[in-house]
C-alpha cells in the first residue's frame, strides 16, 4: 500500500515567516534518470577502454588493472563528481529536470553528496535498487535511505522564466484613463477570476502561436468590451490585446492616486 | 496588502533583477566571496524580496510573479541561512596528516566498540573451529583455505617460479576495489540502526578467528603471521575504521541520549563519516599493493622474519599515526618552555 501521507512538494518556512516550496520527484522518474546515468557510465567506460587497450599492448597486466580501477572509480565517483560540480545534478537528472537539494533548502554540502552516493551500497540491495525503491515509496518525501542519511531530497525543476511585466506595465498608453467614471465601473464589474484570466493571457502571450493568440484575445476582448461600454474614440482604434492590457491596467491601478 | 500591482511591480522589479544577478554569480562560482558592503546589500535585497513575496501572497491573480519570487527567495535563503562552514581550499597533506587522525580520535569509542565486536567474532570463530573442524567450509568460505594448512605452506614454500607473474597489478587492483567496496558497505549498513555493520564486523571476526586457530593448531604460526601481518595491519584496521563510521551512522539513526532531530544528528556527523571512509580507502589502496606485491611471497623468497618485521613496523607506524598525528601542542607544555 502506498504511503497515505506522501507529499508532492517540500515546503520551507524561513525565520522571516516566508514559505516557499519545491516540487518533489517521484521514484519512477528518478529511476529513469538513473537509467540514463547508467548508460552514461557505460559510454564513458567504453571511451576510456580505448585508452586502456593502448596500455594493454605495453602490459596486459597493467591494462586489466587500470580497467578494474576505472570501472570502480566510475561507479563510486560518477554521481558524486557530477552532483558536486553541477549543484545536485547528474546528466540523467539534468535531462529529466531533477536536482538534489538540501532537505531544509540550505546549500548542498559535499559531505551530503558523498553520503547519499555511498549509501547506494545499501539502497541497491538486493538488486535493481529494491531497498531504495521501497524506502522511497514509504517515505513521505520520496527519500531513499541515502537521502534520509544525507538529509537531501530530489526535486523536479519547474522552468521559471522572468514574467513579462512589460505586458502589464503599459499604463501611460491607456486610452481608458480618460474616462475615470467608466474605469470605476469596470473595477466593480470585473471579478477576480476574470482579472486573473486576462492577466495570465497577457503574461503568457509569447507562449501561444499567432492564430491562437488572436483568437484568445478576440474572445477575451469581446467579453470585457461587453462588461462596460467605453466611447468609440477610446476603443475603436486599438487591438483586442491592447484593449485587454488597458483593462488590466485600469483594474490593477490604485483608485487612490 | 498590495493596492496597486502595477506600481508595486515597477518599483520592485529592479531590486529583484539585482538579486537575481548576484545569485547567478554566487551559483556559478562557489568560491566567490563578498565584502561587507556587498554582503549587506545582498542581505537587504533578500529581505526585500522576501517581504515582497509575503505581500504578493495576498494577491491571488498573480501566480507567475509569485513563483518567480519564491524561486528567488528560495535560492537566496540557501546562501544566507547556511551556517555550516564553507569548505576551504582542499589541502591533501593537511587533510591526511591532521583532519583524518583527529576525526579518528574524536570518535575513538566507536572504534573501540568496532574492534570489540570483531574480537568477539574472532573468539567465536576460533572456538567454533576448535570444537568442530568440519565447519571450515562455513566459517571460511574460500577455496584456498579449505585444505590442510601444512599442505598449503609446503606448496607455497616449494614455489620455484613467481606464480603471480604477469598478474600482480591486476590482482592488486582487484583487492583494492573489492576491499573498498566491503568498507563502503560496512559504513552504509550503519543506516540499518547499525545492525548490518555489527553483522559485517562479527562475520569478519569469525573468519579471522577460524583462520588463526586453523593455522596455529597446524603449527604454522610463522607462516600465518608473515602472510597476514604485512597487509592485514592496514586492511583489518581499515575495516575496523569503516565499522567505526558505520556505528557512528547507526548511533545517529537511533539518536539515544540526545535532544536533537535526526536531521541535526546526521548533519553533525556527515563530514566525519566522509573523512573516515576516504581515509579507509587510502589505507586499502596501500593494503592492496602490499598484499599483491609482498604478502604472497613466502620463505625462501622472503624470510618470515623480514615479513613479520615489516608488518610489525607498519602496525606500529599506524598506531603512532593515529595517536600522535595532528595533535596540537598543549598550552601547558608550551608555557613550560623557557
Amino acid at each position: 500500500m502506498m504511503n497515505a501521507t506522501r507529499l508532492n512538494s517540500l515546503t520551507v518556512r524561513t525565520p522571516e515567516g516566508i514559505t516557499f516550496g519545491f516540487l518533489l520527484a517521484s521514484p519512477v522518474i528518478r529511476f529513469f534518470a538513473f537509467g540514463i546515468d547508467l548508460a552514461c557510465i557505460l559510454a564513458i567506460f567504453s571511451a576510456f577502454r580505448v585508452i586502456v587497450l593502448a596500455f594493454s599492448i605495453a602490459s596486459l597486466d597493467f591494462g586489466t588493472a587500470l580497467q578494474t580501477v576505472l570501472l570502480f572509480a566510475l561507479q563510486i565517483g560518477y554521481g558524486m563528481g557530477w552532483e558536486w560540480l553541477f549543484r545536485g545534478q547528474t546528466p540523467g537528472k539534468r535531462l529529466l529536470r531533477l536536482r538534489v537539494i538540501d532537505a531544509e533548502g540550505l546549500q548542498l554540502q559535499f559531505s551530503q553528496i558523498a553520503i547519499r552516493n555511498l549509501l547506494r551500497a545499501v539502497d541497491s540491495l538486493p538488486g535493481l535498487y529494491l531497498v531504495g525503491a521501497v524506502a522511497a515509496w514509504f517515505s513521505p518525501r520520496g527519500q531513499r535511505l541515502g537521502d534520509i542519511a544525507a538529509n537531501t531530497v530530489v526535486t523536479r525543476l519547474v522552468p521559471i522564466e522572468t514574467p513579462h511585466w512589460d505586458q502589464v506595465l503599459a499604463g501611460k498608453f491607456n486610452s481608458l484613463r480618460d474616462y475615470p467614471h467608466l474605469e470605476a465601473r469596470l473595477r466593480q464589474q470585473v471579478r477576480p477570476v476574470e482579472l486573473s484570466l486576462a492577466l495570465q493571457a497577457l503574461l503568457r502571450r509569447d507562449q501561444f502561436d499567432a492564430r491562437s493568440r488572436t483568437e484568445l484575445f478576440a474572445q477575451l476582448g469581446a467579453h470585457f468590451r461587453a462588461l462596460v461600454v467605453f466611447p468609440p474614440e477610446a476603443v475603436s482604434e486599438i487591438s483586442d490585446e491592447q484593449y485587454l492590457r488597458n483593462v488590466v491596467d485600469s483594474v490593477l491601478r490604485s483608485r487612490r492616486k | 496588502m498590495i493596492i496597486d500591482l502595477t506600481k508595486f511591480i515597477s518599483v520592485e522589479e529592479p531590486f529583484w533583477r539585482e538579486l537575481e544577478e548576484i545569485l547567478k554569480k554566487l551559483e556559478e562560482r562557489q568560491d566567490l566571496s563578498m565584502n561587507l558592503e556587498q554582503t549587506e546589500r545582498f542581505h537587504y535585497l533578500y529581505e526585500r524580496a522576501a517581504s515582497d513575496l509575503a505581500r504578493l501572497g495576498t494577491f491571488a491573480s498573480e501566480p507567475e510573479t509569485r513563483r518567480y519570487l519564491e524561486s528567488l527567495v528560495g535560492r537566496a535563503y540557501g546562501e544566507i541561512h547556511e551556517s555550516r562552514q564553507k569548505s576551504k581550499r582542499f589541502n591533501p597533506f593537511t587533510w591526511f596528516l591532521v583532519t583524518f587522525p583527529q576525526t579518528f580520535r574524536r570518535h575513538f569509542r566507536a572504534f573501540a566498540l568496532s574492534a570489540a565486536i570483531t574480537l568477539v567474532g574472532v573468539v567465536f570463530g576460533g572456538f567454533a573451529l576448535a570444537l568442530d573442524p568440519d565447519a571450515k567450509a562455513i566459517l571460511m568460505p574460500f577455496e584456498y583455505l579449505q585444505g590442510n594448512p601444512e599442505d598449503r605452506v609446503a606448496w607455497e614454500e616449494s614455489a620455484e617460479s613467481d606464480r603471480l607473474a604477469g598478474n600482480k597489478a591486476n590482482f592488486s587492483a582487484f583487492l583494492m576495489t573489492h576491499n573498498i567496496q566491503v568498507a563502503v558497505t560496512t559504513l552504509a549498513l550503519g543506516v540499518t540502526w547499525a545492525a548490518g555493520t555489527i553483522l559485517v564486523l562479527f562475520s569478519t571476526g569469525v573468519m579471522l578467528g577460524s583462520i588463526i586457530v586453523d593455522y596455529v593448531r597446524a603449527g604454522q604460526t610463522a607462516f600465518l603471521t608473515g602472510w597476514l601481518l604485512p597487509h592485514g595491519s592496514f586492511e583489518i584496521s581499515a575495516i575496523l575504521i569503516a565499522g567505526q563510521a558505520g556505528l557512528l551512522l547507526g548511533r545517529a539513526m537511533i539518536g539515544t541520549g540526545r535532544r536533537q532531530s535526526l536531521r541535526q544528528r546526521m548533519r553533525s556527523i556527515s563530514n566525519d563519516l566522509v573523512v573516515l571512509i576516504s581515509g579507509v580507502a587510502l589505507m586499502l589502496v596501500w593494503a592492496g599493493f602490499v598484499e599483491s606485491f609482498f604478502s604472497q611471497y613466502h620463505q625462501p623468497v622472503i624470510p618470515y622474519w623480514a615479513k613479520i618485521s615489516f608488518g610489525t613496523f607498519e602496525l606500529a607506524g599506524l598506531i603512532l599515526f593515529f595517536w600522535k598525528s595532528g595533535r596540537t601542542p598543549s598550552p601547558t607544555a608550551s608555557q613550560a618552555e623557557p
